[in-house]
């Protein structure tokens, strides 16, 4: 592969409500065993991407420990390998990234100290598979100086949460609008761009040195009458998880066989960090359908609907339906828990109820865990 | 000067002839078990947790699984710059090039590996028993007793003792007497097969031995330590071992992981067993699904009924199946319809749809009465049991069978099907 990796990992927002509270989204786990960017990892290692940065710097405790070897990525490589950046004060900037474009220019010497001639830059909190490599035949094809990957959605209220975009036959874009309320157009960008590293270095350097901070806005939407910037689009599945929503509908997607297919069997496969945990065990009581179980959970009672992530104890009695139970939660006996997302590594108490009646609940309480 | 105070030598070269087709293809320390562990991520996980980072792994049958699995160690943290995991092979010397002939044997032609770590001690393992075991414990003990050697030992109902090595020990714990699977046990204390030499005493017994045909340590090596004087120990055990030796014993010990709570319990944080982790997806869990006391694996799919099993990684169980009692091992994919009671079903395993396993009276098998005993119908690795054929118990199956090879459809109980494999077919 002739190009280098960067992952834009930092953000957060608010409409993940309490689940942006421990940790960046690209650390958000997914459908049982993975993390999000476990996808845009592994993708690029599916790429032969040899080289990739993840920069990152909202809470990043949860990403630090998932990334703490490159090796099941397969990096790690006396050539490339993968880099974390975290902000650091320096005699020229003591600033958090202000925004991706800053976060690129605060280590731009990564940029300029890499030989390959091109750079995949994805966002940390899609889910999705891609062989960068088509998009970069496409890229020298249409001789293009940035190319974004770009999909169409459904239901247009979605809009708001992306970059909305219009293109022309030839697929150049020519308007880009960055979230706005409504808008005519459904082919919105998926934050995975390629561009000349040469080219990347300029347009970030020219940027820093006028206070521009943001890749999208400052960037692509400034640039985009000057530049030749063209969308590649997808059909394949692509799903991004920013808000609590979107992160709910996505890991309940794998109950589809059709996309269990696509990512559970199909090659190339996504890789994780691997946490040695047994087998899932099924006590008398357990009452499972339709569900996903990760490894070292044990079930002693009903679960409809639902994925449970790894380390999951389900007590007796137990009713969960159509909810994501994420990693080391302890479920006491006789809980009633519907409709809703359980934060990880926590214990609820027996006897607990829960149901979300409009909309998805974020069940957060915390307790200390006394004995298992 | 490389130098460790303990390392271990891991003796996984044997055929294991009494798992019948289940080490066909494979040693039995690569064998599965329980769902998606190998019967050697035991002794690796024990060694690395008992803080030893230095073992040579000695393998002569069957070992491209064995060494596939092992690497280099990754797993069990064995991936080292001074030690770390060895594989073992035996190879070729300007004279006298041999197989391992028995288990000191192997480790006398490997004294080259051990002297480059000048160890103080070394620890003989084998790759075939289900335990947990703290071996600096064991090392404590020995240095306590100025030992030169210390066997571990566990107490074993006195009617089973004549199945085992016995020691006789005076009050001390020291050696007065071995005997070799006696008919009239004077003591229940049973070797396990794992043992502490000072390096000094192991080197001089395996030198001194060199020549002896098929040199063993439960019936030349310990012998002549204990001729020559030398200060042997029996270390008390008393948690869970089990030597999975048997069809029946392995069957055995598969199912009692599924208790509430096992004696031998995976889900403890403090001494967790490692193993090479190559499964990522979930399970997933059917809506016409059952399942009641099961162990599954990583990236199953069970649609239809299980009940008192050890299911493996990416097993697939279809529509309207009713698995009991029995074990299935990792890829092996079961059509729909099938009934299957008290088998053990090894790896990459087709069996075809409406299959019924397990059925009818317990009959001796008729090849080996010994190995397919206990009323279980196994199925070696990579074979493939077309559709609507009845299995009966005692019974063995290993290749690809056709419907050919099952008159009027049915394989009765203790008869054997060695049907050819895929590549030399």
């Amino acid at each position: 592969m002739r190009a280098i990796g960067i992952i834009l990992a930092g953000g957060n927002n608010n409409r993940m409500r309490e689940l942006s509270n421990k940790r960046a989204i690209a650390a958000m786990p997914i459908a049982g065993s993975y993390r999000a960017i476990d996808f845009a990892l592994s993708n690029m290692a599916n790429s032969h991407i040899q080289k990739v940065a993840v920069l990152t710097q909202y809470n990043a405790r949860s990403l630090n420990e998932h990334l703490s070897s490159s090796k099941w990525w397969d990096f790690g490589r006396k050539q490339g390998g993968l880099f974390v950046f975290t902000p650091t004060i320096t005699k020229e900037n003591s600033f958090w990234y202000q925004g991706t474009a800053d976060a690129i220019y605060q280590n731009i010497e990564f940029l300029k100290n890499s030989h390959e001639p091109y750079v995949v830059i994805a966002s940390g909190d899609g889910v999705y598979k891609m062989d960068y490599n088509k998009v970069l035949e496409y890229h020298i094809a249409k001789r293009a100086d940035i190319t974004v990957v770009c999909t169409s959605i459904k239901d247009p209220a979605e809009v708001e949460r992306f970059g909305v975009l219009r293109m022309n036959e030839d697929c150049r874009i020519e308007e880009f609008e960055e979230k706005p309320m409504v808008s005519p157009y459904n082919t919105i960008s998926t934050g995975i761009y390629i561009i000349r590293r040469r080219q990347l270095i300029e347009l970030i350097e020219k940027a820093a040195q006028e206070g521009r901070n943001d890749f999208v806005k400052d960037i692509l939407i400034r640039y985009k009458n000057l530049k030749r910037i063209y969308g590649y689009k997808i059909d394949t599945f692509w799903s991004n998880i920013s808000t609590a929503d979107s992160y709910y509908k996505t890991n309940m997607a794998f109950l589809d066989p059709e996309i269990r297919s696509y990512f559970f069997r199909q090659e190339p496969a996504i890789k994780t960090r691997i946490d040695d945990l047994p087998p899932a065990k099924y006590n008398p009581g357990a009452n499972v359908r339709n569900s996903l179980v990760s490894s070292g959970c044990i079930i002693n009672g009903t679960v409809e609907n639902s994925v449970l992530f790894k380390d999951v104890f389900v007590g007796s009695n137990c009713v969960i339906k159509n909810s994501v139970i994420l990693n080391n939660v302890y479920l006491g006996d006789n809980t009633h828990i519907e409709n809703c997302i359980v934060e990880s590594r926590d214990t609820i108490r027996a006897n607990s109820y829960y149901c979300g009646d409009k909309g998805i609940r974020i069940v957060v309480e915390e307790h200390d865990r006394y004995t298992i | 000067m490389m130098k460790k105070e303990m390392i271990a030598m891991l003796l996984a070269g044997g055929q294991g002839s009494r798992l019948g087709v289940l080490t066909e293809k494979v040693a039995k320390p690569a064998v599965a078990f329980g769902g998606k562990y190998r019967i050697i991520d035991f002794p690796l996980s024990n060694c690395i947790n008992s803080g030893i980072d230095t073992v040579g792994v000695l393998t002569q049958y069957q070992p491209l699984r064995l060494n596939t699995h092992i690497g280099i160690g990754i797993p069990w943290d064995l991936d080292r710059n001074e030690g770390g995991v060895t594989v073992l092979p035996p190879y070729e010397k300007s004279s006298n090039s041999e197989w391992y002939t028995g288990t000191a044997n192997a480790i006398y032609q490997n004294l080259e590996y051990m002297e480059q770590y000048h160890p103080e001690y070394v620890l003989i393992l084998s790759g075939d028993h289900i335990y947990k075991m703290d071996y600096e414990v064991m090392l404590d003990f020995h240095k306590a007793n100025k030992a030169d050697v210390t066997i571990a030992c566990m107490p074993v109902p006195m009617e089973e003792a004549s199945r085992f090595g016995i020691m006789v020990t005076d009050d001390n714990g020291r050696i007065r007497e071995f005997e070799e699977k006696p008919e009239h046990p004077s003591s229940n204390l049973a070797s396990m097969g794992i043992y502490i030499f000072t390096w000094k005493a192991l080197k001089e017994a395996l030198v001194a031995l060199r020549d002896q045909n098929g040199c063993d340590f439960g019936k030349h090596i310990l012998p002549y330590c204990k001729e020559k004087g030398e200060r042997l120990f029996a270390y008390e055990y008393n948690g869970y071992w089990k030597d999975v030796g048997t069809l029946g014993s392995y069957w055995e010990a598969n199912m009692e992981l599924i208790d509430i709570i096992p004696e031998f319990n995976l889900y403890e944080e403090f001494w967790r067993i490692y193993t090479k982790g190559d499964i990522i997806p979930p399970q997933y869990i059917s809506a016409d699904a059952v399942i009641n006391r099961c162990l599954i694996g990583e990236g199953a799919e069970i649609y239809g009924e299980v009940h008192n099993s050890v299911i493996g990684p990416n097993v697939i169980i279809g529509k309207g199946s009713v698995i009991r009692d029995s074990i299935i091992m990792r890829n092996t994919s079961v059509g729909e319809n099938v009934t299957m009671d008290k088998a053990i079903v090894a790896e990459d395993v087709v069996i075809g749809n409406g299959v019924t396993m397990g059925f009818g009276e317990e009959v001796p098998n008729v090849e080996k009465p010994a190995v397919y005993a206990f009323g279980i119908a196994v199925v070696g690795e990579r074979s493939v049991i077309p559709d609507h054929v009845r299995i009966g118990k005692n019974t063995a199956i290993s290749g690809i069978t056709t419907p050919e090879d099952y008159p009027d459809g049915v394989l009765a109980g203790g008869q054997v099907i060695t049907a050819k494999d895929g590549e030399t077919a």
